[in-house]
């Protein structure tokens, strides 16, 4: 397994938002985490990465238990994220942005350059120099992926990629993911989007309230549409 | 024409070290949202080092080279102190990291005394800038033509370092957003450490290369930080280039400022500054700041009014205070009417900082103000003591009147800093004008009339003030104005959008809270028979916030004990050490990190411990929506 959480619970300040959160992403494969606003996708993702102070649970990434790692030793460990709100630098430009992601080639991972993610985001290469402030929702979303694949992850959570984007870029990204999946990085998607995360994904979860209430492929997802009706607004 | 040049030249060498300083605090507030108190401790040990340094080597390589060693070893000890003390407060509020690196200041200034000895010490020429350059007629020391070509050096230098290199990049990213810089592998704690280290090193070397121009001297640091501050103000903080600006346009002004003004040469500064304010909040070339984290940061137990038992028990603590002639000698009686002074003075603070939300860090300012005006008007216009007591606090009226109309259109870091240089103005101009005020010398000969002379009636009036001034205080925390303090306090949006002028309430806050210290001040003149500059001063101001701190900054009594105990402590603190500012600075520094709720505050915490708090409700878990 790349990456096993276990028994996650995770509180801010005195309520309870995360309840025996347990999932795997296998080698190579790209999981699908599915909910509405607030079921606690994002809050997941950043539990994962230890951004939730107050967080019980176990969290095997290549099989190391990394649940006490501050969030820059779990990212320097090849686990890369991507936040839902983008978080570019504003005041920096393209190119500076994905400096400051930039880390070491590592064995087990593809190794990414700066003309390589050009190449998979061919709109920032025309805007090395703009400021991250000056670009559009879309602009920035490729620029926040490839900041983070800068970091050469073997794995990347992605926060709800699709999230705002016109139709045409959505396109664009599940082009992206599916190159970045070729490529060979793990991938744990967050999503409210059902038909983007058919296009990208190869098992799914769904979570609800702050507990996974559903786990296993699309098909078998599609077998079940009473649970995608109950938890997914489509 | 030629005096006025060599006049702007001079001004200009000034800014080549007000800059290096100031755009190390810069630095370091941009990445650590810390303002560094102690920048101008750090200044004065570049200064120190560098002395012993230059002193110790000769030559050119010796001078130059102690010049900088003496900065590099600063910013070790800078180092140092990052690791120890910062990175146990990065996440307190605001006011806790100021008094913090103040009470680093505290230390600092015992400790370079204890090492260097009190006397001022002269430091070497610098070899090859020895002379002075003529020009027509006008002598230009050379050095200075060196100072003035290093400023815009380093400010290139500067942005070189931040625009061209991987260190300066991740620096400007976590200004922006530290913890997605950690999220993308960059561990924040180093970047921290290595920030303070260039801010500080900037900062020694400031104070370094001081020496071949002024003495060095243990007051050097307030000195500085002062200046600082208004430069950061004016060019914004976090902005080197503004650092820059505002550093060559300061000490302009004051070069300027003494062929104008001579007596107060810092009116001048001081309008510029006003009017910056007004036209960018912010300085020319800062940015507005997201909404900063409100003063009072700990978990706040619900204020409410006095029972009657209570209210029955702080009456017969009155009565058992009032009781203190029968038992106490004159010594007793007037350490006694001291601490009922600053009892007015700390709850004055209080309801600036507690209610309002407002820290200053120049409230002496208001209570000196107190203690000027009765000078004037029991040694000047011969008034009678009453009258004198009624009027003497309108002059800090007056002035939290002017200074707190500029002080409340800001809040958080800024509010603090334009607060400590108001004050610091009014005591320059109370130390600048001696004319009026008798400079240094003070006023003296300010006696009491006969009824209240002796030490026990002049007591039983400090207290009965005290009581009607905390009386009042606190009836104002429970009133509708209270109330819609506090509201501003918490949020000032939300008091916006029902109505509640929150500038114009904070304003009056100022003005009431700068009255109280007025009438505390006022009573001091009385008691101490004199006033001296020292009475405005900051380390008077600091005194407040560390007597508010100490008892609770988040209760609604804690300023009064805090007041008794600190001063009683610092009374005998003095009377027992020499380095009493070491062990205050101590003192205020393990508060800060080890007991921020205060005394009130933690006999509060224990008093409402509880067994542990029943299960969770369904409908807590069921908010889970609007927490993500």
């Amino acid at each position: 397994m790349k990456l096993s959480v276990h028994d996650l619970n995770s509180h801010y300040g005195p309520a309870h938002i995360l309840f025996d959160i347990a999932l795997d992403v296998g080698e190579g494969e790209v999981v699908a985490l599915l909910g509405r606003n607030g079921a606690g996708k994002s809050t997941t993702f950043r539990s994962i990465v230890g951004l939730v102070a107050q967080r019980t649970g176990r969290i095997l990434f290549e099989g190391n238990d990394v649940s006490d790692q501050p969030t820059h030793a779990i990212v320097r460990g090849g686990l890369g994220y991507v936040p839902e709100e983008r978080r570019i630098f504003t005041d920096l430009t393209v190119e500076e942005n994905l400096e400051v992601g930039r880390q070491p080639e590592r064995p087990n991972a593809p190794h990414w350059t700066r003309e390589k993610l050009f190449a998979l985001f061919p709109n920032l290469a025309e805007m090395r120099g703009r400021l991250g402030g000056r670009m559009s929702g879309g602009e920035q979303q490729m620029l926040t992926i490839a900041r983070t694949l800068m970091g050469n992850p073997s794995l990347v959570l992605l926060d709800e990629p699709s999230e705002g984007l016109s139709p045409k870029i959505v396109e664009q990204m599940v082009d992206a993911i599916l190159t970045m999946k070729k490529e060979g990085v793990s991938m744990l998607v967050s999503e409210q989007n059902l038909h983007f995360a058919r296009l990208i994904s190869d098992r799914t979860y769904i979570i609800e309230r702050g507990r996974i209430c559903f786990s296993g492929t699309m098909s078998e997802l599609d077998a079940r549409p009473d649970i995608r009706d109950a938890h997914l607004a489509l | 024409m030629a005096f006025y040049f060599v006049q702007f030249l001079t001004g200009l060498a000034s800014a080549a070290s007000l800059f290096l300083v100031a755009s190390g605090l810069s630095i370091i507030f941009g990445v650590t949202r810390i303002v560094n108190f102690a920048h101008g401790a750090f200044y004065m040990l570049g200064a120190y080092v560098a002395f012993t340094l230059t002193e110790r080597f000769s030559g050119a390589i010796g001078f130059w080279g102690g010049i900088v060693a003496a900065a590099a070893i600063v910013a070790l000890v800078g180092v140092l102190v990052e690791m120890v003390l910062l990175r146990r407060i990065y996440h307190a509020p605001e006011l806790f990291q100021l008094l913090a690196t103040f009470g680093l200041t505290l230390m600092v200034e015992d400790l370079v005394v204890l090492i260097w000895g009190p006397s001022d010490l002269l430091g070497r020429r610098a070899p090859g800038f020895k002379g002075a350059v003529d020009f027509f007629g006008q002598n230009i020391p050379s050095y200075d033509l060196f100072l003035i070509g290093l400023g815009p050096l380093v400010l290139g230098l500067l942005w070189l370092l931040f625009q061209r290199t991987r260190w300066g990049v991740l620096v400007r990213a976590a200004t922006q957003d530290r913890d997605m810089v950690a999220a993308l592998g960059v561990n924040q704690k180093w970047l921290f450490t290595s920030v303070f280290a260039v801010g500080v090193f900037l900062a020694a070397l400031g104070g370094a290369l001081q020496i071949p121009r002024d003495a060095v001297h243990h007051a050097m640091d307030l000195r500085i930080i002062v200046d600082v501050f208004v430069v950061v103000v004016i060019g914004g903080l976090g902005s080197i280039i503004g650092a820059f600006v505002a550093a060559v346009l300061v000490s302009e002004l004051n070069a300027f400022g003494i062929l104008i003004f001579p007596k107060i040469s810092i009116i001048l500064v001081f309008l510029v500054m006003a009017a910056v304010l007004i036209v960018r909040p912010w300085g020319l070339f800062g940015r507005q700041e997201a909404a900063a984290r409100r003063t009072p940061g700990l978990t706040i137990n619900p204020w409410r009014p006095l029972t009657s038992n209570e209210r029955l028990a702080a009456v017969a603590a009155l009565a058992l205070a009032a009781a203190l002639p029968l038992i106490g000698g004159n010594y007793a009686l007037t350490v006694g009417s001291e601490i009922a002074i600053f009892v007015i003075f700390a709850a004055s603070l209080h309801f600036l900082m507690s209610v309002g939300g407002l820290a200053s860090f120049g409230h002496a300012a208001y209570f000196g103000l107190g203690a000027y005006g009765v000078a004037f008007l029991a040694k000047l216009a011969g008034l009678p003591m009453i009258l004198s007591l009624l009027l003497g606090p309108l002059l800090g009226l007056a002035g939290a009147a002017v200074f707190g109309f500029f002080a409340v259109q800001l809040s958080g870091v800024y509010f603090a800093m334009l607060t400590l240089a108001f004050a610091q103005i009014v005591w320059s101009i109370a130390f600048q004008w001696v004319a009026v005020t008798g400079g240094d010398n003070g006023i003296l000969g300010v006696w009491p009339e006969s009824w209240a002379a002796s030490p026990a009636h002049f007591y039983w009036l400090s207290i009965a003030v005290a009581a009607l001034a905390v009386a009042v205080l606190r009836i104002i925390v429970f009133s509708p104005f209270g109330f819609a303090l506090r509201a501003t306090r918490d949020s000032p949006l939300r008091g916006e959008a029902i109505g509640i002028d929150g500038k114009r309430i904070q304003w009056t806050a100022f003005v009431i809270a700068g009255t109280v210290a007025g009438v505390a001040g006022a009573l001091f003149a009385y008691l101490k028979g004199s006033i001296f500059p020292d009475s405005l001063g900051i380390s008077l101001s600091v005194d407040a916030l560390v007597m508010v701190l100490l008892g609770g900054v988040e209760t609604v009594s804690g300023a009064i004990l805090g007041a008794i105990v600190y001063k009683a402590l610092s009374i005998w603190l003095v009377s027992q050490t020499d380095l009493s500012k070491l062990v205050l600075g101590g003192i205020i520094v393990l508060i800060v990190v080890a007991f921020p709720k205060g005394i009130v505050g933690m006999l509060e915490t224990i008093r409402q411990r509880r067994p542990p708090t029943p299960p969770k409700s369904a409908l807590l878990t069921s908010g889970i929506e609007t927490a993500e």
